[in-house]
């Protein structure tokens, strides 16, 4: 069995980094109240944060505070209330437009969580393509015209894309993934064409950990005229993002996976596309003026938020994101780093376990899938939870990469600003466990 | 360590030494079933001779839960009659449902009483019941492609499984 042997490393599991500034990670785990409890007698080891992270104190009091002290609807009320719900609804979206670097908050859309933000843009293409004449070309698919993702992708950037192409007509390609786990960008001026119109790709793998290079792929498209779109939900959540920084025209996440509650997501997008951009969901809120004639939309980003969107849970994102600059995104990078370093180590020293996707620190996240010989994964998730080991099995919502390595399902471990090197100790003991049970 | 109850040794003996594995001709009836939440998969073949299962044969990929299943079925109902394997399905489907009164029938469900403990873990009851409900189908296939036989006073298709997990 692997044991610390770095001396950066301390009893509490927290791993210092050789520059830049570092999590206290004692501290941290103090914030966040479920690692009090026991799972089946065991101390709570959390590795399944890709999935969804757990919630400090302070947005899980943010949740209250705002149903117990402001709880009103926004964008509509003059009383105090109102003002006050509003004000902290639209707060949140200053946060999250600071924390990605957008160029204003008019740029940031609140959704229900990823899936719906791609989801989001997939419609606005659908509902410009069967409108051309009144719709801005580069949303206007027609046969022949192609959307690029990868084969790398959660289903959540599969299956819209296939359905819209299904829709309009135009053709669905993808750009496939090498046998170390990084996108093949061999063929890239043939994947991405004259034809192309959006290129949408993970910034980092929710399976393999792959930190993918937007750089060549963002090249290419803007020398053909396609838009990008980067699904940030893993990587926003664990490392600096930067908008501007990547010359992006849309970005997709979800507050769940970043300390934030569930049913909160976000779509960024330049304000020229959103401008631009038809709209979705039809109803209150997202209007200009309404007759039986005829409704005219309002500006972005409310033409995008149609309804009472999740209020709370917006403002209780805004105080994971407070929480997360408050960790310092950097420090927050260096510990995914030094566990992923940390990890890939420890999980060398269990016999017959292959991790998958890239093997240098460097080009992974904090993600962790692996398969271990001749044991299927939903038993090996099964016996680590008797320990307390809560992993996630399955295809991950990315079944191609299942299906690119030969198997079914994978095992993965991963991890958050919570995770010690302790708990990889405590994953590998347990893996040795399962492999006594099968042998 | 309480996955005792759910990994029992009978259970991993059918995981790794499965009987009657391996797709056979004959066979009138086949079915194909996946977990959609894991990628388990299974197929089935069954052959009847008369109101007999002459053979259930059966291939596919998972969990040692789904995997040990098939080899129980087919230690079930292989040689039964079309009645005694709907009947012992649905003891088997009851027992890891939970629906079970009482204690599961060891002469009824033999190896199969190994699986009692999968109804505590109800993430783990489709794989239990995917082999079962993959022969389920089969059968039907099979009885329909199949002239009736005296005496047969069952069909699959009047049986109810299902609404668990």
């Amino acid at each position: 069995m692997k044991t610390v042997t770095d001396a950066a490393s301390t009893p509490s599991g927290s791993l210092a980094s050789v520059a830049g500034p570092t999590l206290d990670v004692a501290r941290v785990r103090a914030d966040f109240p479920i690692f009090d409890r026991l799972i089946n007698g065991r101390p709570l080891v959390y590795l399944d944060s890709a999935n969804t992270s757990q919630k400090p104190r302070v947005v899980i009091d943010a949740l209250r505070e705002h149903y117990e002290l402001h709880n009103a609807n926004v964008a509509r009320s003059v009383h105090t209330l109102g003002t006050e719900a509003t004000a902290a609804y639209e707060g949140a979206r200053a946060k999250v437009a600071t924390f990605i670097g957008a160029a204003g908050p008019d740029e940031v859309v609140f959704a229900k969580n990823a899936t719906e933000a791609i989801n989001l843009v997939a419609y606005a293409f659908g509902n410009a393509s069967a409108a051309p004449a009144t719709n801005d070309e580069r949303f206007v698919l027609r046969p022949g015209d192609e959307i690029v993702v990868s084969e790398m992708e959660h289903h959540s950037n599969i299956v819209p894309w296939q359905m819209l192409c299904e829709r309009t007509g135009a053709t669905f390609k993808w750009f496939g993934i090498t046998d170390d786990g990084k996108l093949d960008l061999s063929h890239l001026d043939e994947v991405i064409t004259e034809r192309t119109k959006l290129v949408s790709i993970a910034y980092v793998s929710n399976t393999l950990g792959t930190i993918n290079d937007p750089a060549p792929i963002i090249a290419r498209a803007r020398q053909v005229g396609a838009l990008v779109m980067l699904d940030g939900s893993q990587a926003v959540p664990q490392m600096p993002v930067d908008v501007a920084a990547l010359d992006l025209d849309f970005l997709a996440f979800t507050g769940h996976k970043m300390l934030g509650p569930t049913g909160i997501g976000v779509l960024w997008a330049r304000s020229s596309l959103l401008a631009a951009m038809p709209p979705v969901l039809g109803g209150g809120s997202m209007i200009e003026t309404v007759t039986m004639a005829k409704t005219t939309y309002a500006l972005p980003p409310a033409r995008f938020e149609a309804g009472t969107p999740p209020i709370a849970e917006a403002v209780a994102l805004g105080t994971a994101i407070d929480y997360l600059t408050g960790l310092d995104m950097r420090a927050v990078a260096a510990h995914e780093r030094a566990l992923t370093t940390y990890a890939l180590d420890a999980l060398s020293t269990v016999e017959g376990l292959r991790v998958y996707g890239p093997t240098d620190p460097a080009d992974r996240g904090g993600t962790m899938s692996f398969a271990l010989d001749g044991v299927h994964p939903h038993d090996v998730g099964q016996i680590l939870d008797e320990f307390g080991v809560e992993v996630r099995v399955g295809h991950h919502c990315a079944r191609p990469v299942c299906a690119r390595y030969g198997v079914a399902a994978m095992t993965r471990a991963s991890f958050y600003v919570y995770t010690t090197t302790h708990e990889i100790d405590e994953l590998v003991h347990g893996l040795e466990h399962v492999r006594k049970v099968f042998s | 360590m309480q996955f005792d109850a759910l990994y029992q040794e009978i259970i991993l003996d059918h995981y790794k030494r499965p009987h009657g594995r391996g797709l056979r001709e004959p066979f009138e009836g086949e079915a194909h079933h996946v977990n959609p939440t894991c990628g388990d998969e299974i197929d089935i073949r069954v052959h009847l001779d008369g109101a007999t299962i002459d053979d259930v044969s059966h291939d596919g990929m998972g969990c040692s839960i789904s995997q040990a299943a098939a080899s129980v079925l087919y230690d079930l109902v292989n040689g039964q009659t079309v009645t005694d394997a709907l009947a012992r399905t649905d003891a088997f489907t009851d027992m890891v449902a939970g629906r079970g009164a009482g204690e599961p029938d060891e002469e009824l469900l033999e190896d199969g009483v190994a699986f009692a403990g999968v109804a505590k873990y109800p993430a783990r009851v489709k794989c239990a019941l995917l082999p079962w409900m993959a022969f389920k189908d089969a059968l039907v296939r099979a009885q329909a492609a199949s002239p009736p036989a005296a005496g047969d006073e069952r069909s699959a298709q009047t049986t109810t499984v299902g609404g668990t997990a």
